[in-house]
């Protein structure tokens, strides 16, 4: 296994390192499309501003090309999931387009705070090797203000007023909205489940 | 939780992994090797924490830039909490908020009563320079919002370390002009106060140190009982 965390420049790259590690794991961390092409598993981590992060991607030559090409299982996390999408409400930016629609920010409510930071939990009908061991009602730590809808490509949703999606899969592309580096054992698992998925064609 | 004692970091390990261990949603380190001279500071505890940690955490004390608060996020940390700091430069939570996004820019609010109103208190870490600033919280509140705070730690200082309970009254009036997480703390003493700190100021969290570094409440009871009185927790 050959494991790529692309470099978005984001603040939980620390943390997914480690908790990569944790598994056994070993990762490396680059912005090199050739690195990226060359890896098993693909992970596109991200905080902050989809516009910046997006930003950053599109700096590197041949980055974005070799993201939207690759068959490998690729696993976008937190921003880095809604990067995969066509377009973020977020800075009106157009994003990597894997997985078609459109990612909005959460409804202005008296009763819930935005952005939205805590622990909660994964509905979803059992069946993806994504989600091996892991139950309906696990909770997953989420921190964001942007949410993809719910829709065909969902495996799992999770609600905070609204109901959202918590996992989305496209054949090789995943994302997950939550932080399973920091999600304890329910989010460590999902990483591993990712780990042991094989490429497909 | 606070780490607020002395403590060497073999203990701050060993502690965070039994916090870990027992089902703590997220911990708080205050980290008291910040010199407040600003020379340069040894953070490499908080890469070891990181290492360890599976469950978010954040870093409170000596951020007064956004350089710090880079060095603080690129070992690992989730979060950085600013307090006396964002007083003297309120600017700052908008230079961090701008870099590293809301989430990651914790205000802590150190708040007690003063003639009838409540007022904001800075240095509080170190009693010979704890000052009123004359700062009306609420006042504050709304303009760390503003600023770009992602959340908000408020610390009623009449409750703290007392374990009476939070201060109910105040969390509230907090709460109707808070638009990001709140996060309670000053007072925890027994399971009943975070029940009623959660049903009846409708807070997002509740922070507590001494009820569970004495081990007087083992946060799996507490965690059982917020469940039987039907507070959504995590196993």
């Amino acid at each position: 296994m050959q494991l790529v965390i692309i470099d978005s420049g984001g603040a939980n790259i620390a943390s997914l390192r480690y908790a990569i590690d944790r598994l056994g794991v070993a990762s490396e961390l680059t912005t090199d499309p050739e690195k990226v092409r060359a890896a098993s598993h693909v992970i596109l981590p991200g905080v902050g501003a989809a516009a910046d992060c997006m930003g950053r991607l599109q700096k590197i030559p041949g980055l974005v090309e070799t993201i939207r090409k690759l068959r490998q299982p690729m696993l976008g996390i937190c921003v880095g999931m809604q990067l995969l999408f066509e377009s973020s409400e977020e800075g009106e930016v157009p994003c990597l387009g894997l997985l078609p629609g459109r990612v909005r920010r959460f409804a202005d409510r008296d009763d819930l705070p935005v952005p939205h930071m805590g622990w909660n939990q994964l509905e979803f009908e059992p069946g993806s090797p994504l989600l091996k061991d892991i139950q309906p009602g696990d909770h997953v730590y989420f921190v964001h203000s942007y949410s993809a809808p719910v829709g065909p490509l969902t495996l799992a949703t999770a609600t905070y007023g609204e109901q959202f999606s918590a996992l989305v899969q496209s054949g090789n592309v995943f994302g997950a909205q939550f932080h399973p580096e920091r999600s304890a054992r329910i989010g460590s698992l999902l990483l591993r489940n990712f780990l042991q998925l094989q490429q497909t064609h | 939780m606070r780490f607020r004692d002395h403590v060497v970091v073999g203990d701050i390990l060993e502690l965070a992994q039994r916090y870990r261990d027992e089902g703590a949603d997220e911990l708080v380190f205050y980290d008291i090797t910040a010199s407040p001279d600003g020379r340069t500071v040894d953070r490499s505890w908080i890469r070891r924490i990181a290492r360890i940690l599976d469950i978010p955490f954040c870093v409170a004390g000596g951020i007064r830039s956004v350089g710090d608060a880079e060095e603080v996020l690129g070992e690992g940390a989730e979060k950085v909490s600013i307090n006396s700091p964002a007083l003297a430069d309120p600017e700052l939570i908008s230079r961090l908020s701008a870099r590293f996004g809301a989430q990651c820019v914790v205000v802590g609010i150190d708040s007690q009563t003063v003639d009838g109103v409540y007022q904001v208190y800075q240095f509080t870490g170190d009693p010979e320079r704890t000052r009123n600033t004359a700062r009306k919280t609420l006042d504050w509140v709304r303009e760390v919002q503003e600023r770009g705070a992602g959340e908000i730690v408020l610390n009623c200082m009449a409750s703290d370390g007392v374990r009476k309970g939070y201060d109910i009254a105040q969390l509230s009036a907090v709460r109707a002009l808070c638009r990001v997480p709140l996060i309670a703390s000053g007072g925890a003493g027994a399971k009943e106060h975070f029940a009623s700190v959660f049903n009846e100021a409708r807070v997002d969290g509740a922070l507590a140190a001494s009820v569970f570094h004495t081990g007087a409440l083992p946060i799996p009871d507490l965690k059982n009982y917020l469940r039987d009185t039907a507070i959504e927790v995590r196993p």
